[in-house]
């Protein structure tokens, strides 16, 4: 009882201590969630009250026929159809990163615990390519590969290889003793074995960074898209919702379902892998 | 370096135990090295180094998509023209203009809100991850979308939510501004958008470098009668001196690249003033898009690639003298 009363007033000092930085967390958050609370509202506004000052927030208005607009607005095959373009940014983000993770983890081992011929050269290469901005070869990759505008894979292939992930599963993988790894070797495992038994294993959290990396820049891809794709049913979702948005007249209620359409699934990934989004964003200042 | 496991082997091998077993391994790692690398480095061959030669080669010529005659060679005519001749110059010259104004802006301004953000979020007290998610939540949304949602929030006349806002807190007498169009604020209300998008990423990567910042500095500061100033400039900024400068240059870096936002409000209905804001990807995007006109477009891509090689050797040698 005696305890429980003296530590009261001192929890309640800490509490109050902390008033202030609530208030100014509260005051920013709104500011920061103010055009998420936007999309969102005006997703369910008619389409009178979307560019209406507040209007848009009033609830005894909302509804859902955006959302039905959308699905019949992209339903044909000149406008393309709207599960297509989920099929295509699904099917690009989980090949690039699937492929990506397999190819890069694997180019790292190689490069940090076997010995070859050409080993440094190689390393020495990726080193260079790594401050070799995608923006600077986007327009002579649109001019080589003009064969294959218009498809699936070339939407996919450019992007598996990274030299930014090898140089981050290679700082991982050099971290490891190799006295682990070692020990495996003079028992007979091959390198491909020690690789994904043992290595592999061990760098969980070099995969789910590397991993949140190439998700986050995959799933929002614009340029490329832009340079490459015209077919209606093989656009990806950002670049469709800036072509739906182009539309005369622009039906912006409708522009902004297909928002909340393209951003909820990313949130949900963000939210189920919530830690390994922050250790993965904090981990790719490893180069400073 | 080939050679070193093998002189290694026999030495640190037992007597007894013959010395080919360790050169089959070695035989096994020549083919195995190769092979595991060779998938990744042959698609960056394909998709990164070569297309970066031909950026250089195709500047050189007057490419073009589809034309049936073959392209002649220019030198560095086109180098020439995109700095020098009126009709070209102008657009690049100023482009060029808008990724610096970008940089000057963003750079500092996003720095400095990231880490105001991340030591806001610092402190775990109860609630605190909600704030750090809505605070991160942009960065998850594709930019293409952001500029999209702020088109309709920055829309002028009464009509955008922004406009409605300044109109009701100044009782009428300000509102009606078109941000987006004009040549004044169309810049800054890109950067707006674009500091809102990216600040959650920024911030993350300097919330662990706080982290990172030993306890007893901060408990040694207090006992010394250091005020907070006093703790942040003396124990705070020195502990992610290296962070805050890896943050600042790749943010730079990353104002270099600025397409999709601008491209998005332009092209798409946003009603953006294309001449207070065109990027220089946007302008080699257009020379090669809308005019066909591949050999400036890489000669932009180059004088582009020369800009963040020079920022990240410069990044490079400001990070290691902070270490040294």
């Amino acid at each position: 009882m005696t305890q429980t009363g003296s530590a009261a007033p001192a929890d309640r000092r800490r509490r109050r201590a902390h008033v202030p930085r609530y208030a100014v967390l509260v005051v920013t958050s709104i500011l920061f969630f103010a055009p998420v609370a936007y999309m969102a509202a005006a997703s369910l506004a008619p389409a009178s009250r979307t560019l209406a000052g507040f209007e848009v927030f009033d609830p005894r208005e909302w509804g859902l026929h955006n959302y039905t607009g959308v699905a019949s607005s992209l339903s044909s095959d000149s406008t393309g159809h709207l599960w297509r373009f989920f099929f295509v940014s699904f099917t690009v983000t989980v090949s690039v990163v699937g492929l990506g993770l397999v190819v890069n983890s694997m180019a790292a081992f190689a490069l940090s615990r076997l010995s070859w011929r050409g080993r440094n050269l190689v390393l020495l290469g990726i080193l260079l390519l790594l401050i070799v901005p995608f923006e600077a070869v986007a327009v002579p990759m649109f001019y080589l590969y003009n064969d294959a505008r218009n498809t699936l894979w070339i939407q996919i292939a450019p992007f598996i290889g990274n030299a930014l992930s090898i140089f981050l599963f290679y700082s991982f993988f050099s971290g490891i003793p190799r006295s682990i790894d070692e020990a495996a070797r003079m028992d007979g495992a091959g390198p491909l074995r020690v690789f994904w038994q043992i290595i592999a294993p061990m760098s969980k959290p070099a995969y789910a960074s590397v991993a949140v990396l190439t998700f986050l820049t995959q799933w929002g891809a614009f340029l490329w898209p832009v340079l490459m794709i015209s077919e209606p049913n093989l656009r990806p979702l950002p670049l469709q919702i800036s072509v739906f948005a182009g539309q005369l007249p622009p039906a912006w209620g409708e522009v902004m379902a297909f928002g909340v359409l393209l951003v909820v699934p990313v949130v949900v990934v963000f939210l189920v892998f919530q830690r390994w989004f922050i250790e993965g964003v904090a981990s790719s200042a490893v180069k400073g | 370096m080939t050679t070193t496991p093998g002189l290694a082997a026999p030495a640190s091998a037992p007597e007894d135990v013959p010395v080919a077993p360790p050169r089959r391994g070695l035989r096994r790692d020549g083919l195995a090295g190769p092979l595991m690398a060779g998938p990744a480095v042959l698609l960056l061959v394909l998709f990164v180094a070569v297309p970066f030669f031909a950026a250089v080669g195709f500047s050189f010529y007057n490419v073009r998509l589809g034309d049936p005659r073959d392209p002649t060679f220019m030198g560095l005519t086109q180098y020439a023209r995109i700095f020098t001749d009126p009709d070209v110059s102008s657009r690049f010259l100023s482009a060029l203009l808008h990724n610096l104004v970008f940089a000057a802006v963003v750079v500092p301004v996003q720095t400095a809100l990231a880490l105001a953000l991340a030591m806001l979020v610092q402190k775990s007290i109860p609630g605190i991850g909600i704030f750090r998610s809505v605070y991160f939540l942009p960065v998850v949304f594709p930019i293409a979308l952001v500029a999209l949602i702020w088109r309709l929030i920055l829309a002028r006349g009464d009509d955008g939510l922004l406009n409605a806002l300044l109109g009701f807190f100044s009782g009428g007498a300000f509102g009606g501004q078109d941000w987006l169009g004009s040549e004044l604020t169309a810049l800054a209300s890109v950067i707006v958008l674009s500091i809102w998008q990216g600040v959650g990423f920024q911030m993350v990567i300097l919330l662990a470098a706080l982290q990172q910042v030993p306890a007893d500095l901060y408990e040694a500061a207090r006992l010394d009668r250091a005020n907070a100033w006093q703790r942040f400039v003396h124990v705070t900024l020195p502990g992610i001196n290296t962070t805050l400068v890896f943050v600042a240059l790749y943010t730079m870096i990353l104002s270099l690249r600025v397409f999709d936002q601008i491209y998005v409000l332009a092209r798409s209905g946003g009603g953006l003033n294309e001449d207070a804001t065109r990027t220089v990807m946007f302008e080699a995007v257009t020379s090669a898009f809308d005019e066909n006109n591949i050999g400036r477009a890489s000669a932009i891509s180059v004088v582009f690639f020369v800009i963040v090689v020079v920022l990240s050797l410069v990044q490079r040698r400001a990070t290691r003298e902070r270490e040294d």
